[in-house]
């Protein structure tokens, strides 16, 4: 079984067998070379086969689902409320961002309302989110490239941004901090200080970032020219997020599709044009300062709206607050029905997409009308942008491939889901 | 700049009357029932038409509903840049021939998409590259997603357990 070597920029994306058999059948004079599962470039658990010619890349194939804990399956036999946790555990360096795709698409379902406190302090979470994800890029980025003290640096702001996780929430990552309706708990009162300090120090820390790396010599040297995806071959392998933006492509579902409100916000949508490694670092760099924008706007909101409800005063989906279950019968029915039963969507099927710091994250959801949901699936931006990646490496050193992987930033816990 | 349901509907049934079977709204969303054999004809059309333009795949899945005619459905969902809008595409397919035409050729970002409905339902797409299974093992047996798959655990080997379930597990030895 013989496959014709592909063609530098072929729109193929091989699976491995098609690298491995013909290399086990010797009808290749190239070397298959195994990266990863475990090796410290692979962001996870990725496993790459590539063909080499030399140390230039003529093939590559990724090999994934070594981290695939069956969270579709498993959400189908959990009621909406409790499969939130779940969520969570998918793409584990944005687990709010999760959330919302998530409770977005049950609310669709249920056509329920989210009081106006929450919808504000969600994409002012959500925004948060990204800049603490960009962050991990960042440094993992830079450290893939032996460049160690910007992620050290970055670590740093991105504890800040996990304090404020936990002050609202009680975990720093696994949150679970949007329910359907609404939020977990209302924003604590040290919350607004707590943001608008992050908020005081954050652009004078991206300019830091920046000062290390955008005018750097060996980081461009790195990262220039390698890489490089246009924008129509970018929409033809789903890439969504920096990598499409980078393209030269402006598509960012909070402008294009806006949700949670984010038409109200003024912010920018950074684009570059080569698509290269370099010109995703310096979208994602502008996308945290646009993100500390939205975080600002949305803190100045919250402030005027003052407090409210933070979830919704439906009582067939959200149970009623603690202190009329003591004196209401009907409020005691409701707290048991939801908790024991949970409430059951009316049949049909919702696609809710946000844009998560990868790229578009939709959770399509099909109900049966019971109180499980009978089918939940992630359209997973990590999961369809590695199809890039075999289009991105060919004809480029074995080098470029680990600045490459660390440029797309997949995260391997969505990737498998 | 949006454009509405009805005149995406109208459309495309003036364009295809033979492959649409049906449609539905729900909060919203289009939803379009087509006939397998012609899922990509409906796709190119959709892709390539100047008033639609729906050039992204956004999403691919299956669906099991065991007891139905049709035992799957492959569920498509195509994004228009230009209109921003959503269109779903719904495909039947039967138990016994559980096969549709791939959509590699019109994008190729549906090859993972498609090897991971494969790998869970075990559907077949026609003309896809390479349709190994992408998150199970491969020799997995079975197709987990399906309805009849039950919840369960993987048994983790120890020195006192291994050869019972080794014997049944071959590929946990490596």
């Amino acid at each position: 079984m013989t496959v014709a070597p592909s063609p530098a920029r072929a729109l193929t994306i091989p699976a491995p067998s098609q690298i491995t058999r013909p290399a086990l059948a010797g009808a290749r004079e190239t070397m298959v070379l195994n990266m990863g599962p475990h090796h410290p470039s692979t962001h996870g658990v990725l496993r790459l086969v590539v063909e080499l010619d030399g140390e230039t890349v003529v093939d590559v194939a990724p090999d994934i689902g070594f981290l695939h804990t069956g969270i579709e399956k498993t959400m189908e036999s959990k009621t909406y409320q409790k499969a939130v946790v779940l969520t969570d555990r998918t793409d584990y360096l944005a687990p709010l961002s999760n959330n919302l795709s998530y409770v977005l698409a049950v609310e669709k379902l249920l056509g329920c309302d989210v009081p106006e406190r929450a919808t504000i302090a969600r994409v002012l979470l959500v925004e948060l989110q990204r800049i603490s994800s960009h962050l991990v890029w960042l440094g993992t980025h830079a450290l893939d490239l032996a460049a160690m003290s910007v992620f050290l640096y970055g670590f740093r702001e991105r504890e800040q941004i996990l304090d404020i996780f936990e002050l609202v929430s009680g975990a720093r990552m696994m949150t679970s901090y949007f329910r359907v309706g609404g939020l977990a708990y209302d924003l604590p009162a040290e919350f607004e200080d707590a943001v608008a300090a992050f908020l005081q120090v954050m652009p004078g820390r991206i300019d830091e970032y920046e000062q290390l790396l955008t005018d750097n010599p060996l980081w461009i040297e790195r990262t220039q020219g390698i890489g490089a995806i246009d924008g129509e071959a970018a929409i033809a392998f789903g890439l969504t997020g920096p990598g499409l933006r980078a393209a030269g492509v402006a598509w960012d579902l909070r402008k294009s599709m806006p949700y949670c409100g984010y038409e109200h916000y003024s912010f920018a949508i950074p684009t570059a044009t080569h698509g290269d490694i370099y010109d995703r670092y310096l979208v994602r760099m502008a996308e945290m300062r646009e993100s500390v924008s939205i975080c600002r706007q949305a803190l100045q909101r919250l402030k005027d709206h003052g407090p409210g409800p933070y979830m919704t005063l439906d009582r067939k989906i959200a149970p009623p607050p603690k202190s009329e279950i003591t004196h209401s019968m009907e409020a005691l029915i409701h707290h048991f029905k939801l908790w024991t039963e949970g409430f059951r969507p009316p049949r049909g099927d919702a696609l809710a997409a946000v844009e998560s710091p990868r790229g578009e994250l939709a959770t399509y959801i099909v109900s049966d009308g019971s109180p499980k949901p009978y089918r939940v699936h992630f359209r997973a931006p990590s999961f369809a942008n590695l199809q890039a990646l075999p289009y991105m490496a060919r004809g480029h050193l074995v080098a470029d491939l680990v600045a490459l992987i660390a440029s797309m930033d997949p995260i391997l816990g969505e990737v498998d889901r | 700049m949006t454009i509405e349901n009805n005149t995406v509907l109208t459309r495309l049934r003036t364009a295809l009357p033979d492959a649409i079977t049906g449609s539905a709204e729900f909060r919203g969303d289009l939803s379009v029932f087509v006939r397998p054999a012609r899922i990509v004809d409906v796709a190119r059309f959709l892709r390539d038409d100047s008033a639609l333009r729906y050039n992204f795949l956004e999403n691919l899945c299956g669906v099991d509903y065991p007891g139905r005619q049709l035992r799957f459905e492959v569920v498509y969902h195509l994004l228009s840049f230009t209109n921003r809008h959503r269109i779903c595409l719904k495909v039947g397919v039967a138990e016994h021939d559980p096969s549709v035409p791939s959509l590699t050729g019109l994008w190729p970002g549906a090859n993972y998409h498609e090897r991971e409905t494969f790998d869970m339902f075990g559907i077949v797409f026609i003309g896809h590259p390479c349709l190994d299974r992408i998150l199970m093992p491969d020799d997995w047996e079975g197709y987990p997603l399906r309805k009849d798959v039950p919840l369960g655990a993987e048994e983790v080997a120890f020195t006192f357990n291994q050869e019972r379930i080794y014997a049944h597990k071959p590929f946990a030895r490596e």
